[in-house]
């Protein structure tokens, strides 16, 4: 008989791993409180980056870059993904001399990816930037997607290889079944009782309750993160720019429109699933926007909003198996940079559910590491 | 940020006598007012009109004098030309007054933001020359502009005999009046007239506006059921069909059409601040849900006038003194016996001028082939979607407004789907044999009207940045 799996959380992580053990012979089923790419997987700002990674995520990030790079052949659709490069701008020498010492960094730990751009290199690419900019880091190859179209193609591919999506079923409690395996109570009248072999936990900015519910420690808060996207404008700008000591990340989408974000959060109202964003942050993240393209100052900003993500104490994903249940597999907290990663992140779930090796280091997302009483654990795993 | 015990959203009949009770009761109340001057919709720009012949633009209109001269006498605090343009839970509201956004908190916000057109989308309504019958009302009576003829008005409802008489009165050219109300619509209203005879007032001004028209030789069709605006560039006339040669197109040259199919509450703030929302199948719109004091389910929030059920002027003048009392009530400016000897009278006239609503909604309905307009007709104005794109992702599983702005954009341009917002959860409602409840509506995101990346950035004010974040901390 089939091992099945049960995926919780209808995001880009959940429909990642659900695509990869649904190929890999497991029977799957997607439960989703609301519906598909309801929060953070549907509403981020769509970045494709390897730039400016956390040493941990590197590995990862660059296999996952080779995965969008034929996306359509994966999953059907290329997510709108467009290498236009990530460029992160240096206001200043103090700046400059942070991202010189980063691209280094990256050299030591043998990835070539993140290269030094001059004054008038960045003027070459960006002829737009403010006039006092002095370099950038820029990595050519990443890009920017486009979000729901993303998290679409990867749900049909799963519900291709066989996954099965119950959206708007909300998981109430979890239980262990004796002798292994899972049972999950929902509040669907249909669905009163789920069991499988193995529980994935991709619950998002929902997963810290997932863990409290199954005693696991965990450093990890949910966050509403703030877009603003203007008018069409004329096409003036290619790649996703960021700035190397400010909050931001700002890209010229195709149809016109300029979309401003850099990870500022909003508010989460007390139901937890209606985000606000806050002015004063929106503000001051477009304020440092017209730092860099001055020449915007008079376009019109048409919305606003702000996606649920979830974001760990240490800024990088909890990505493994439980220490505390046998057949637990945990994939969240991607704190506003998991986007790209879902390329890969499906294929290291199903390794572990498969009890195999993951071919990727993934020892520094252990969730081990916010285990107190584990200072063992903890030792190994901290930077 | 400044904290205000109380803040009143919109200077219309609503807005304009909660001020005054506030005032009254010794609260000086702060009025945002988005115009240049007080009067809203219906009042506009009534100390300014360039039409001052009382007679062109009519009693009613005249009748705001009283109510603004007050709002000028009164110990208020009225800030117009200051767009609100986000509001929170918690009282936070983002004002823009010429370049500058600031923030200001209330402890109590009454909103009084009124109503806006219905969408009336048939094909061609996107040609130069084609506008709201309100819309151009407003050039009417703002400036005196007198838009071009020959000139055509088309749909149902009061607003529209009343627009085509003060076109005439000023001088236009009415080329034709296409009425799409039904002979249904007439039976069904028939159910309502009890209620109707005791607002006999309103019947009374229908039936001398109808008279005008007809003594000036306005060409005036009946039983209208399909309409098209005609032209490549711009408008250079109308087809319509009618119940009665259903197989004919007729034709009409014009200039400009104006459409009108009633008013609807204006949600976008309500719905920003996730208030909750009942599906009116009377007045076929969403209502904000308020008591009968205009109490909203968000606390501190109160809603008076249009902007929670259409019922016209003095309904909203009514309701904006009860919300205001509410308000003062909540603030513990007033105890509960006064707020229950005050309101007393007004609710007693509020009753009696919302009696005629159930003969005016049925009468005045807009038919299902208006509300739900064929495969080839632009639903969304800005994103250019059309109704059968939105059947056809309907049928890929698309159950509700929000995931249709993520599969289509549709509702995601400048207007934030004010034009096509309730056209997209009825065609939805319709296609997946859902309700409307069922269906919901855009989530609505702040601004509420476009403001530009200076105005936002100028609420940062002189505040320290946000410390520089770690690396990887940046947004996907």
């Amino acid at each position: 008989m089939k091992p099945t799996a049960l995926v919780i959380g209808g995001g880009l992580h959940g429909a990642s791993a659900a695509t990869q053990l649904a190929r890999s012979g497991f029977r799957v089923t997607v439960v989703e409180k609301n519906y598909a790419g309801r929060h953070a997987s549907g509403v981020n700002a769509g970045g494709v980056r390897r730039l400016g990674r956390h040493p941990a995520e590197i590995p990862l990030a660059v296999a996952a870059l080779a995965r969008w790079q034929r996306l359509e052949t994966l999953i059907g659709d290329d997510g709108g993904f467009h290498p236009c490069g990530q460029i992160k701008v240096a206001e200043n020498d103090e700046d400059m001399a942070r991202l010189v010492s980063r691209a280094a960094e990256v050299r030591e730990l043998g990835f070539d990816h993140e290269i030094i751009l001059s004054r008038e290199e960045l003027r070459r690419r960006v002829p737009a930037v403010a006039p006092h900019c002095v370099g950038a880091l820029a990595c050519d190859g990443d890009g920017a997607a486009n979000p729901y179209r993303t998290l679409t193609a990867w749900r049909r591919q799963s519900q291709r290889e066989g996954a099965i999506w119950r959206e708007g079923v909300q998981v109430t409690r979890v239980d262990r079944v004796p002798g292994g395996g899972w049972r999950l109570s929902t509040d669907h009248p249909d669905l009163p009782g789920l069991d499988a072999d193995w529980l994935i936990n991709c619950a998002g900015g929902w997963a810290g309750g997932l863990c409290g519910a199954l005693d696991e420690c965990v450093a990890m808060q949910p966050q509403a993160l703030m877009l603003t996207i203007t008018e069409r404008v004329t096409p003036f700008l290619g790649p996703v720019i960021g700035s190397a000591s400010r909050a931001l990340s700002f890209k010229q989408m195709d149809n016109g429109s300029v979309m401003i974000g850099g990870g500022i959060a909003g508010c989460i109202d007390t139901g937890g699933e209606h985000a606000d964003v806050r002015l004063a942050g929106l503000a001051q993240n477009v304020q440092t926007a017209l730092g860099l393209f001055p020449f915007m100052r008079d376009v019109r900003v048409v919305r606003t909003w702000a996606g649920i993500e979830g974001v760990t104490g240490d800024g990088i994903p909890v990505l493994g198996l439980s220490w505390r249940h046998p057949r637990l597999i945990h994939s969240f907290g991607y704190s506003a940079h998991g986007f790209q990663l879902s390329a890969i992140t499906g294929e290291i779930v199903r390794d572990l559910a498969l009890e195999r090796e993951p071919a990727l280091p993934i020892a520094p997302f252990d969730i081990r590491r916010f285990d107190s009483s584990s200072a063992a654990a903890r030792a190994s795993h901290t930077h | 940020m400044k904290t205000i015990p109380l803040a009143i959203i919109g200077a219309g009949p609503a807005g304009i006598a909660a001020a005054l009770t506030a005032a009254r009761h010794g609260l000086k109340p702060v009025v945002f007012d988005e115009q240049p001057a007080p009067g809203g919709q219906i009042y506009r720009a009534l100390e300014s009109t360039p039409l001052r012949d009382p007679e062109l633009l009519g009693q009613d209109y005249w009748h705001g004098r009283s109510l603004i001269e007050a709002l000028r006498r009164e110990s208020v605090d009225y800030r117009p030309g200051h767009m609100v343009w986000q509001l929170t839970r918690d009282g936070e509201i983002g004002v823009l007054a010429g370049d500058t956004a600031a923030l200001i908190r209330a402890e109590r916000i009454v909103l009084a933001t009124g109503a806006q057109e219905r969408p009336f989308p048939v094909p061609g309504w996107t040609l130069p020359g084609v506008m709201g019958a309100g819309a151009a009302q407003v050039l009417l009576k703002t400036s005196g502009v007198v838009a071009q003829a020959p000139m055509v008005l088309a749909g149902s409802g009061p607003l529209l005999y009343l627009v085509a008489v003060q076109y005439l009165r000023a001088g236009a050219k009415v080329a034709a009046i296409l009425e799409t109300t039904s002979k249904e619509n007439r039976r069904l209203a028939l159910a309502h007239i009890g209620g109707a005879i005791r607002g006999w007032r309103y019947l009374k001004k229908g039936a001398e506006l109808l008279r005008e028209l007809k003594r000036a030789g306005v060409r005036h069709e009946r039983h209208v059921v399909a309409l098209r605006a005609e032209g490549d560039e711009t408008l250079t006339g109308v087809g319509w069909r009618t119940a009665d040669r259903p197989d004919d197109w007729q034709h009409c040259e014009a200039t400009t059409l104006l459409l009108h199919h009633g008013v609807v509450p204006n949600v976008q703030m309500t719905r920003a601040l996730g208030g909750a929302h009942d599906w009116s199948e009377q007045q076929l719109c969403w209502r904000p849900r308020r008591d009968a004091f205009g109490r909203s389910d968000i606390e501190n929030f109160f809603i008076a006038g249009d902007g929670g059920g259409i019922g016209g002027a003095r309904a909203a003048q009514l309701q904006g003194e009860l919300a205001a009392l509410a308000a003062l009530e909540s603030l513990g400016h007033i105890d509960g016996p006064t707020l229950a000897r005050e309101a007393a009278p007004a609710r007693r006239k509020l009753d009696a001028e919302l009696v005629v609503r159930p003969f005016l909604d049925a009468l005045y309905r807009p038919g299902d082939s208006w509300r739900r307009p064929d495969d080839d007709v632009v639903v969304c104005r800005c994103e250019e979607i059309s109704a059968g794109e939105i059947r056809r992702v309907a049928k890929l599983g698309c159950a509700g407004p929000n995931q249709m702005k993520s599969f289509t954009r549709c509702g995601m341009g400048p207007c934030q789907g004010r034009l096509c917002g309730l056209t997209v959860s009825e065609i939805l409602a319709a296609e997946n044999d859902q309700s409307l409840e069922q269906t919901g509506y855009y989530r609505l995101r702040p601004p509420f009207k476009p403001i530009t990346l200076g105005q936002l950035a100028s609420a940062a004010g002189g505040a320290p940045e946000a410390p520089a974040r770690n690396e990887t901390e940046t947004a996907s």
